[in-house]
């Protein structure tokens, strides 16, 4: 058993995890947080894509060990006093989702992507999400709602994040 | 009420969905997320092997293992499991094995099930596994469908003395006749490939006895057909129906994957029965490969016989199907769904179709969306443009000299179907006007002209599918074991408040939203006031389930059909509180109004509100206006429409780029058009998926290889276009919606318009065909093979 | 999927880390270094590896960043994939791992792993091993007897094998600088998730409308990265031009091993090698 401390979506969480515990069945299984799913074993789908210290990670591909001392923000964190993230908006207005399984990894990649590029093309929606798949919607319509989201402002908003960081000298 | 004043109708309108508040935000309930106090994870230990004797399975290790509390075998479980159903057996001499959820003496698929273990957690399930012993003897693997047919072929079940299932026959005019007047002939083998459904929600099942210690369950399951697996599941377990309750809630996708009563539901059924506590298994993608059926796999001899001027006379179709090694659900029933679509939209006087099917040590097949449809429609679609190459005909003019005339409704094909409707005149010009079709032909003859190394290709479909799955009658002729119809019911709340009970189950297809529109019309009430409740046997008592295309069809039309009739009673209740007859109300927007004195009012809320009271109603009435319905359709229905896909190929190393598509489908009356273009985009990226990237790939000994998602293609953002969709709008007759039905549209027409595309592009070179999926190698090697016969330089 | 058990530890330094790797060894115990994991995870989930020990060395300071050391960059065996993309010393000094490192699988998994744990787990289809190789990337390892350099002519010596002993940990890699060099990663896969089919990592310096020198590394043509040696000496002095680099990239396929497997077959990949390779020296070549 190792020690961690972890924030999620904003409550700090000290647990003793198995090494060998993904982090995300720590979040769905000993946390509760199940808005995140689990939708393949190679880390080819991205549904469990969650921001962890302000860059995207696939949280089936990570420890939950790896993410002592991080913040990390699900799809259950993303809105604010009770108000949708904008990109929860487009999603939803521009019908970028069928079943809603790939939905929170896409928010959360698409939410990445905006980060770096706020105000990207259409193909590079396409490329930033390449890491997501969806078998309902053939894609367009998340294209449609990133870019919604980013004449909206999500890529310059408050929500925008930390930046990455990670500067450390050899 | 004046007319300035009545709300726009919701149906027609783009009204986001109501489902989607809690999927943007996480607050889902896949199946997987559900925990219940005592719950306990079940693993199931699947064959390594194609084939194989089980001699020897010790659980005894196992059951010692730290968090493990049970650990099951067939022989553990002997009396309280049946054989999984097939619920259309296609022949009356259909070879029918017994399908045991746990394989006792002999495993027949890699992935096919041997034990299940059961323990506190998931880690430790998983860990028990290692711990199983089994030892199996190897026996031959049965892979190739033709080979499998040959006289000493290792049989899949040997008990059975033969690979072959069934032999279904369709014949309909003379077409040895009509062959013989042929000015031209054509013969084509076409291989579809076989295809993993992958919704991105792997199958998960939650079995519970009830807390009170009685001896009843609730299953919840990530499962398209709550009702039909409530039915299966009591068939197979004995336990009975009324004591199952069957819950489908947040349900990630299907495309018919979770059309299907499998064998970790009832394992999961019995195992919490037999522990007396909640028990869940979650597949992963990988195991989900094995475990969850594949679609398609067949082999198709394809003949076309015409006039030197490009008249069809006829079509022969001669059919191979994998059916895998058990049949499943509705398995046998694919190929023969498919055997009605292959003569499509086109005139003809002849038909002779004949399928067979075969068992493999595979996973075994079923529906995958479109069920039968696409591999028809793509088979057609290939040939007409092989037919039209043939007579050096444009590939649409040769369709149009075919199809059926807009005039010609309803007009009943040579398989059988009435066509109640269809304007295919009107689809392919609205098509061809967005493709820029002169424009691109000429570009790809400059092109060739310049022998540019990169070929551009025009594939065209023109395509009709059949859907609704109904009437019973003819399910009954076609010799499937359920009918047709759907349920619906609909309660006027004392508040004015409606709920509308649907006994299909939707997965991301948006019935909340879709129903609710036409519920709120019928009823003259907000949308907003509309909630949707299925998906639980309970809740949702009667219903035949979301598959084929039927919900808006059959479900949707349901929905109408009780709506009217709760609007029928409250008319009544109306004109007695009016004192009014019922033949001078008018009912507008929600409101009962006296013909010619618009102050005598009274909303259908009002009238729901003194319904509940009963203090005021008719001599005799029943105090409800509540109503239900179950439609019966009398035909199917019959989308269709036209795609063409402009694509651009590299000849230098085979890859295909999607340059343009255009997809003007006519699926009858438009409820939501947001929902009915999502649904078109994402079945485009599913046939496209089949005409580029995917195939379930197995090695000589049995094993899938393409068995993750790093291996099987499922395509990303990048490997897809933009869609240019649009529509016509011809009503289907056979309904009061005017609906046809748009889940597997996109799917069905795309496929032979991409692969068309490609040999389109590469026909110069002398290339007349490329197998699926059309992988950049396989259009690389189709090229060296056309050159090698031209004796052109490589 | 899930993994089987397995102990942790996560070091502070280089020689904590090199002593729980050394430590393994001595007890005939398996360890794997944890460099991010994206590798590694789905080998874990997958029940692919068994590691007895797991030695996450991605806190190890000192081990991330990129440094400018003269004629050569120092890039931290942990610098992840999306910090040498961005990294303004690797753009203008080795534009050609940054362009590569862009292509590795998608934002996420660029954001964790790293290109030291790419090239320790030296998969032959991914694209930093040959980068590394068209490069003279040098790499450092740190083990029980001291600190070494490894060529990576040297580096990958058999399929997901390399030149490392056990218990040495792979901390840094040098990059000469190709300043003035034009380079391009031409990648080919059936979708944008794929592995590269075939990957050619080419790095060219002309002078006067010929080709000074060519570095071309390639991916996926055997069981390790290889130099397509004797394009490299048919396009020394070539006119950059399309008939002299086709006739050069036509020897591209020679020497190489390709595996024949799901993804395509060893005659395909040695012809995509040789359209590859003149595509990507073409560009390398161009006007930058």
């Amino acid at each position: 058993m190792s020690r961690i401390s972890v924030t999620v979506d904003g409550t700090t969480y000290e647990d003793d995890v198995e090494p060998r515990l993904l982090l995300v069945h720590y979040l769905r299984d000993r946390l509760g947080l199940t808005g995140t799913p689990v939708g393949c074993d190679t880390g080819n789908c991205g549904a469990c894509t969650v921001d962890v210290s302000g860059a995207s990670v696939k949280s089936c591909s990570m420890l939950a060990v790896q993410a002592d001392g991080a913040e990390v923000t699900t799809i259950q964190g993303l809105a604010a006093d009770g108000r949708w993230h904008p990109l929860q908006r487009a999603f939803h207005e521009e019908h970028g989702l069928q079943c809603g399984y790939c939905t929170p990894g896409m928010i959360l990649a698409a939410r990445d992507l905006l980060r770096a590029n706020p105000h990207p093309t259409a193909e590079e929606v396409r490329h930033g999400l390449e890491g997501n798949l969806c078998r309902c919607t053939g894609y367009q319509n998340i294209v449609r709602a990133v870019l919604a989201a980013a004449d909206a402002g999500a890529g310059t908003g408050a929500d925008s994040g930390a930046d990455t960081g990670g500067e450390a000298a050899i | 009420m004046t007319t300035a004043e009545r709300p726009a109708p919701a149906v027609g309108r783009s009204h986001p969905r109501k489902e989607d508040a809690r999927l943007v935000t996480g607050r889902t309930s896949w199946t997987d997320n559900l925990t219940l106090p005592g719950m306990l994870h079940m693993a199931v230990l699947r064959s390594p092997m194609a084939h194989a004797r089980i001699d020897r399975l010790d659980l005894t290790a196992v059951r010692e293992r730290p968090g493990v509390v049970a650990a099951f075998g067939a022989a553990d479980l002997d009396g309280e499991l049946g054989s999984l159903p097939c619920a259309w057996p296609v022949t009356e001499d259909i070879v029918h094995p017994d399908h045991p959820p746990l394989a006792a003496d002999e495993v027949r698929h890699a992935g096919d099930p041997v034990a299940v273990v059961v323990a506190r957690d998931r880690y430790a399930a998983a860990d028990a596994l290692e711990a199983v012993e089994v030892d199996y003897t190897p026996l031959p693997p049965v892979l190739d469908m033709e080979a499998a047919l040959a006289d000493g072929a290792p049989l899949v079940h040997a008990a059975e003395g033969t690979n072959r299932c069934f032999d279904w026959p369709l014949a309909s005019g003379d077409y040895a006749a009509a062959r013989a007047r042929a000015d031209v002939v054509v013969t084509r083998r076409y291989v579809q490939q076989r295809l993993i459904p992958n919704a991105m929600e792997p199958r998960a099942v939650l079995a519970a006895p009830a807390a009170t210690g009685a001896d009843e369950y609730t299953l919840y399951s990530a499962t398209q057909i709550p009702h039909i697996l409530r039915l299966m599941l009591a068939v197979v377990t004995g336990i009975p129906e009324q004591k199952i309750r069957v819950i489908a809630p947040d349900v990630g996708g299907g495309f018919g994957s979770k059309l299907q009563v499998y064998a970790e539901e009832a394992l999961a059924l019995v195992v919490a029965k037999r522990l007396g506590r909640p028990v869940k298994w979650t597949e992963s993608r990988s195991e989900g490969y094995l475990a969850t059926h594949h679609g398609r796999d067949q082999i198709q001899d394809v003949e076309v016989a015409a006039t030197g001027d490009g008249r069809l006379l006829g079509m022969k179709v001669d059919l191979l199907a994998d059916m895998g090694a058990y049949l499943m659900l509705v398995t046998p029933g694919i190929p023969i769904l498919g055997a009605f679509m292959y003569p499509g939209i086109y005139k003809m006087d002849a038909y002779a179709f004949h399928c067979t099917g075969v068992f493999t040590t595979k996973t075994p097949t079923d529906a995958y969306r479109g069920a039968g449809r696409p591999e028809a429609t793509y088979a057609v679609e290939r040939v007409m443009d092989e037919l039209a190459a043939e007579l050096g005909l444009d590939p649409v003019e040769l369709r149009r000299r075919n199809w059926i005339g807009h005039g010609e409704f309803p007009y009943t094909s040579v398989a059988g179907l009435t066509y109640d409707s269809g304007n295919y005149e009107a689809a392919t010009d609205k098509a061809l006007a967005h493709f820029g079709y002169d424009a691109l032909r000429a570009e790809q003859r400059e092109r060739h002209e310049r022998g540019d190394t990169v070929r551009l290709g025009v594939g065209v479909s023109t395509y009709t599918e059949m859907c609704g799955l109904a009437p019973s009658r003819v399910l009954r002729d076609l010799r499937y074991a359920a009918g047709g119809w759907e349920a619906a019911s609909i309660r006027m709340l004392p508040t004015g408040k409606v709920e509308v009970i649907t006994g299909t189950s939707p997965h991301g297809q948006g019935h909340a939203t879709t129903w609710s529109q036409i519920a709120a019309d019928v009823l003259g009430v907000p949308v907003e006031d509309v909630d949707v409740l299925h998906g639980d046997t309970r809740v949702a008592p009667q219903g035949m389930d979301t598959y084929g295309s039927r919900s808006l069809v059959v479900g949707g039309v349901a929905v109408h059909e009780a709506a009217v009739k709760v609007v029928g009673k409250a008319r009544r209740v109306a004109a007695h509180l009016m004192e009014a007859s019922e033949e001078d109300l008018e009912f507008t927007a929600g409101t009962f109004a006296v013909r010619g004195s618009p102050e005598a009012a009274k909303t259908i809320q009002e009238v729901a509100f003194a319904t509940f009271t009963g203090h005021d109603l008719p001599d005799g009435m029943e105090p409800t206006i509540n109503a239900g319905h179950v439609v019966e359709p009398d035909n199917f229905s019959y989308p269709h429409g036209t795609h063409l896909c402009a694509v651009e190929v590299d000849t230098e190393t085979g890859a295909v780029r999607i340059r343009s598509y255009v997809a003007v489908d006519d699926v009858g009356k438009v409820v939501n058009p947001l929902i009915v273009e999502g649904q078109v985009h994402g079945g485009l990226a599913q046939g496209i998926a089949q005409a580029l990237y995917e195939e379930a790939v197995y090695d000589d000994d049995g094993n899938l290889v393409s068995g993750t998602l790093a291996d099987y293609h499922v395509p990303a953002a990048p490997d897809l276009p933009d869609f240019v969709t649009d529509r016509t709008e011809t009503p289907a007759t056979s309904n009061p919606l005017g609906v046809k039905g748009v889940g597997e549209a996109g799917t069905i027409a795309s496929t032979p318009a991409v692969v068309g595309a490609v040999v389109d592009a590469l026909r110069p070179l002398g290339v007349t065909d490329v197998r699926m999926p059309c992988t950049p190698e396989r259009v690389w090697q189709a090229i060296q093979e056309a050159r090698a016969r031209k004796g052109d330089p490589a | 999927m899930i993994p089987a058990a397995f102990d942790y530890v996560r070091p502070e330094s280089v020689g904590e880390a090199v002593g729980a790797l050394a430590g393994a060894e001595a007890a005939g115990s398996e360890a794997k270094v944890l460099a991010g994991g994206q590798s590694l995870l789905p080998l874990l989930r997958m029940r692919l590896a068994f590691p007895d020990l797991v030695v996450d060395v991605g806190r190890i300071p000192g081990l991330r960043g990129v440094r400018d050391d003269g004629d050569a960059l120092l890039i931290g065996a942990m610098t992840t994939h999306h910090e040498v993309v961005a990294d303004p010393l690797v753009r203008r000094h080795a534009g050609l791992l940054a362009a590569a490192t862009a292509t590795v699988a998608d934002p996420a998994v660029r954001h964790l792993g790293t290109l030291g744990g790419s090239l320790a787990h030296a998969d032959p289809a991914a694209d930093l091993p040959a980068v590394a190789l068209a490069l003279d990337a040098e790499l450092t390892a740190v083990g029980p007897r001291g600190r070494r350099t490894v060529p990576a002519r040297e580096f990958f010596t058999d399929y997901l094998t390399t030149a490392l002993e056990p218990g040495e940990l792979l901390t840094g890699i040098r990059v000469p600088k190709y300043d003035g060099w034009g380079f391009r990663y031409e990648k080919f896969s059936r979708t944008a998730q794929a592995w590269a089919l075939v990957g050619v990592a080419a790095a060219v310096r002309c002078a006067g409308g010929r080709i000074a020198e060519a570095r071309i590394g390639l991916t996926s043509m055997g069981p390790t990265p290889v130099r397509a040696a004797a394009v490299e000496a048919a396009l020394a002095g070539a006119q950059a031009a399309e008939e002299p680099v086709a006739e050069a990239a036509s020897a591209a396929a020679e020497g190489t091993r390709p595996a024949a497997d799901l993804s395509g077959s060893a005659a395909y990949r040695a012809h995509l090698a040789r359209v590859l390779t003149r595509r990507a020296v073409l560009a390398a070549a161009g006007p930058a």
